[in-house]
């Protein structure tokens, strides 16, 4: 079985209709590119595999637990699934090792003493040992979405769902976030990336989903989406990003 | 010909209505500011009932003068049974009137809370409760503090009124002194200068707390 299943997914917002029948399956180990014009339903399409948003119409599980707003569901979820976003959302009044020790201590009930390995642990994945006692706003942007990153790990999810996590990002960070995001693929973390880094969708994702109009409208082998789009509007939209 | 060695003789009495100034307004400041916290929580996400009626008594405080608010809870609540010393009276007028405006206050400041951390903290697993406490409340109080801290330094000044239900605070012992001595000038004028050094160490006191409470900015 697959890890997240997306059935028939509806979502509007109020009278606008913004996901129209969304079916996606994501295995274990998977790396998903979602691409996409603005406005086309990435983000929330996202926010609704965590509980951040809810849907009205369809479907969705993730690692076998039915996925809802609620706030009691929304916790249970919080395990398995990890979540970053494109403006970090770091804690500003606390250090890096707290922001990361936080949600270990108080929600997976860790001593501190193992927090704070794991903390560490994470933040030399993405190469910010010596940061553990800065507080957030010292740090460059795209240290702090390697903090961010290095947090959600902390919580050991199954997936982990990124949204533009380069877009704020100074162009010569971008490289730091994604050569972290690379390594995480390597060792076989499930991501679904909404992104427009084309040409790491393309080299490290395994499978490209094009979103248009709010539904899935072309999906494939990440090599093949690119060379070979089957729709005008993908064709167009490649054309325009690359 | 000004003589402030006629102020002298009486200087134990200042300093008991000073000593009664600070007593009451420091007990005034912790609990006009937990409560003022409680209620900006329940004002901004609570209950829509619970809302309302927070509102309903912020908008009540702040729309009222403090004298008609210390007059009722002292001369009005006794004659529904609740009988209250002048101390006790002019204690309770201050944390009521205290929390009230320190409620919207901050209240604009949990307001102001970026989506994005409460979403942070959701996504990590946290309760509403935990995200409040350990995620939003630190930075909330950063932004407001400078209009909390003037706030709580308003409700001490304006203390001096309880002198009106003869609570003998420093405004009390300056009307005594003068109606003793005569010395009206020199009285009110020390007293004035009592208040403006209590009002100097307040908002001290409140700078070296915020120093700490916030030291993440001080770090730089
Ligand atoms: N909170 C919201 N309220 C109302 N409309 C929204 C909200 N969030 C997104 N939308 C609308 O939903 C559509 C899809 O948005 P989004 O998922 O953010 O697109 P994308 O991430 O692909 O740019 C857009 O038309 C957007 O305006
Ligand atoms: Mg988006």
């Amino acid at each position: 079985m697959s890890l997240v299943n997306i059935h028939e997914v509806h979502k509007y917002y109020g009278d606008l209709h913004v996901l129209k029948g969304i079916n996606l399956n994501i295995k274990a180990g998977e790396v998903i590119s979602i691409i996409g014009r603005s406005g086309s339903g990435k983000s929330t399409l996202l926010r609704c595999m965590n509980g951040l948003e809810k849907y009205q119409k369809g479907g969705i599980t993730v690692d076998g637990k039915e996925v809802t707003t609620e706030e009691i569901q929304v916790r249970i979820l919080a395990r398995s699934v990890g979540m970053i976003f494109q403006s970090f959302n770091l804690f500003p009044h606390l250090t890096v090792g707290e922001n990361i020790m936080l949600a270990p201590t108080i929600v997976l009930k860790k001593s501190k003493q193992e927090a704070q390995e794991t903390a560490k642990a994470m933040l030399d994945k993405v190469g910010l040992a010596d940061k553990f006692d800065s507080f957030p706003e010292k740090l460059s942007g795209g240290q702090q979405q390697r903090v961010a990153i290095a947090r959600a790990l902390a919580m050991n999810p199954k997936v982990l769902l990124c949204d533009e996590i380069t877009s704020a990002l100074d162009p010569e960070l971008v490289g730091d976030v994604l050569k972290v995001l690379e390594q995480l693929a390597k060792e076989g973390m499930t991501l679904v990336l909404v992104t427009h880094e084309m040409n790491f969708a393309r080299d490290v994702g395994d499978r490209v989903v094009f979103m248009h109009q709010g539904k899935v409208w072309e999906e494939g082998p990440a090599k093949e989406v690119f060379a070979n789009p089957q729709t005008d509007e993908l064709k167009n939209f490649v054309n325009s990003v690359l | 010909m000004l003589d402030f060695a006629a102020l002298l003789p009486y200087s134990h009495v200042f300093i008991h209505g000073l000593i009664t100034t600070v007593e009451i307004s420091l007990l005034a400041t912790v609990l006009g500011l937990v409560l003022g916290v409680t209620f900006a929580v329940a004002r901004q996400y609570g209950a829509t009932w619970l809302s309302r009626v927070v509102n309903v008594y912020v908008e009540l405080i702040r729309n009222t003068p403090f004298i008609v608010q210390l007059f009722f809870i002292f001369f009005g609540l006794p004659s529904i049974g609740f009988k209250l010393s002048a101390w006790e009276a002019g204690t309770i007028a201050m944390v009521v009137n205290l929390a009230a405006y320190s409620t919207e206050i901050i209240r604009a400041g949990l307001a102001s809370t970026p989506k994005g951390q409460w979403e942070a903290g959701k996504v990590l697993g946290l309760s509403f409760k935990q995200t409040l406490f350990r995620v939003v409340i630190i930075p909330a109080i950063e932004k407001i503090y400078p209009a909390l801290t003037s706030q709580c330094i308003i409700v001490m000044l304006g203390s001096a009124v309880l002198s009106q239900i003869s609570v003998q605070d420093l405004t009390y012992a300056a009307n005594f002194v003068q109606s003793r001595n005569f010395r009206s000038f020199e009285s009110y004028l020390v007293t004035a200068f009592l208040y403006l050094f209590l009002a100097i160490l307040m908002r001290k006191a409140f700078n070296l707390i915020g120093k700490r409470l916030f030291s993440y900015r001080a770090e730089r």
